[in-house]
């Protein structure tokens, strides 16, 4: 890991200075991709601002149509909440299959959606549910927040407060993990909402995506069956040593149809 | 430039002067010379460095130590300390729970996270605490036995407590 100027943030009127100023900052919350990333020096910020203990970001509130998660809640907080858990359960289960353990118990929500790992789980959440991401200045919603691999709409300056999620009447998240890191292959979160059905892609293509045929044959019929002669093109999906093009568009209709299986 | 921080570790208080890009696990080795923890893969994988942070099991080769500054850290060694520590340990014994033991120190922390909230754990829940811990020796079974064999001294003699004071 290349040196760097390590800065502790008080508040976040506190961060958002600390950001402004240096040649290439990046926020510390849990560490758990940041710092792997720079151990391999595939990242060398020239300042850290850690944000990981500010009070500001770490609340859980349930109302009546929302749950609003703050930006650094960690994501075992988050799957063992009981609130969450009643609220929006799929939520709740989706954070449970992050990583490992050790993982949930320091990476944050804030930290995940702002990298926007094309193979994590977070952004399909966010997606599927119509979240709302709530930053220091603004509020995006989450159909144009994830703009493409590993970017957002994020502002250089800009920090993650908050994430809303609107309570669906029912949601289910199914993935296939990769069996060593836990990072989705593919992960299929899907929601029904009042207003319709909504189903998000992780892991498959180079950024998150609503898979929008499936949402119209759902919105017909809420069935394993609706989907069951759909596909996704491979030519639009990621192709690695872990799975082909072909192999993952094969997944995701899998993985939606066992998402709907589950949806609870 | 350095960085003073302030860590229990094992019940011990210190005050250590580190760089920003020292990893918890270098501080704890090098610095404190605490060699419970292991370097495995360096890359957030193999749990060989896994202590318990303010309760928690994490990875100390993904943590800096300087985010570690004011926290309670346990390492295996300070399990000693700990009656599921102990109950653990007896139990890895008992059930052949390792061989070169590498592993080891990262195994019986996180066991003692997952037994901090469950005493009852049936094989899945297990497995799923120890996800974020390789073992290359023993095909994980012998593990399994001995944290449930633990949970299950650990829970009898919880009740056989309880039924005492009543």
């Amino acid at each position: 890991m290349y040196e760097f100027t390590y800065q502790r943030a008080d508040t976040l009127g506190d961060a958002k200075t600390k950001l402004g100023s240096g040649d290439d900052p990046k926020l510390l919350a849990g560490g758990q991709t940041i710092l792997p990333t720079m151990k391999q020096r595939l990242a060398s910020p020239s300042h850290l601002i850690d944000i990981g203990n500010l009070s500001e970001l770490q609340n859980i509130s349930v109302e009546s149509g929302h749950v609003t998660i703050g930006a650094g809640v960690k994501h075992a907080d988050v799957a063992s909440s009981a609130e969450i858990k009643s609220a929006i359960p799929g939520l709740a289960a989706l954070a449970g299959e992050i990583g490992d353990p050790h993982v949930r118990h320091m990476g944050t929500l804030g930290g995940s959606i702002a990298n926007n790992d094309p193979a994590s789980d977070y952004p399909a959440a966010c997606l599927g549910l119509g979240a709302t991401i709530i930053t220091d200045t603004r509020e995006i919603s989450a159909d144009d927040f994830f703009t493409g691999m590993f970017e957002t709409a994020l502002g250089d300056d800009e920090i993650i407060t908050a994430v809303r999620f609107p309570k669906p009447e029912k949601s289910g998240y199914m993935k296939f993990p990769n069996p060593a890191s836990r990072y989705a292959v593919v992960g299929v979160f899907i929601a029904q909402h009042g207003n319709g059905v909504k189903v998000a892609v992780t892991g498959a293509a180079p950024c998150v995506f609503r898979w929008s045929e499936a949402e119209t044959a759902l919105n017909s019929k809420l069935s394993a069956d609706a989907i069951s002669s759909l596909t996704v093109p491979a030519s639009d999906m990621n192709s690695d040593l872990h799975a082909s093009a072909e192999y993952r568009a094969h997944l995701v209709g899998v993985m939606a149809r066992r998402a709907i299986d589950i949806l609870s | 430039m350095g960085f003073d921080i302030s860590v229990s570790v094992d019940g011990q208080q210190h005050v250590i002067d580190v760089e920003p890009r020292l990893l918890l696990i270098q501080a704890l080795r090098e610095k404190l010379k605490i060699t419970g923890p292991h370097i495995g893969c360096e890359s957030g994988r193999c749990g060989a460095c896994v202590v318990l942070m303010n309760g928690h099991a994490v990875k100390s080769c993904m943590t800096l130590a300087v985010q570690a500054d004011g926290a309670k850290v346990i390492t295996a060694a300070g399990l000693a300390e700990d009656k599921r520590g102990r109950e653990l340990q007896s139990a890895f014994h008992k059930h052949h729970a390792l061989q070169c033991g590498y592993c080891t120190p990262g195994m019986l922390c996180a066991a003692v996270d997952l037994l901090e909230e469950n005493l009852d754990p049936d094989d899945h829940e297990i497995r799923e605490a120890l996800r974020g811990n390789l073992c290359r020796c023993t095909g994980y079974q012998h593990i399994v036995d001995a944290v449930k064999d633990a949970a299950h001294e650990l829970s009898s003699s919880r009740a056989h407590a309880e039924g005492g004071e009543a």
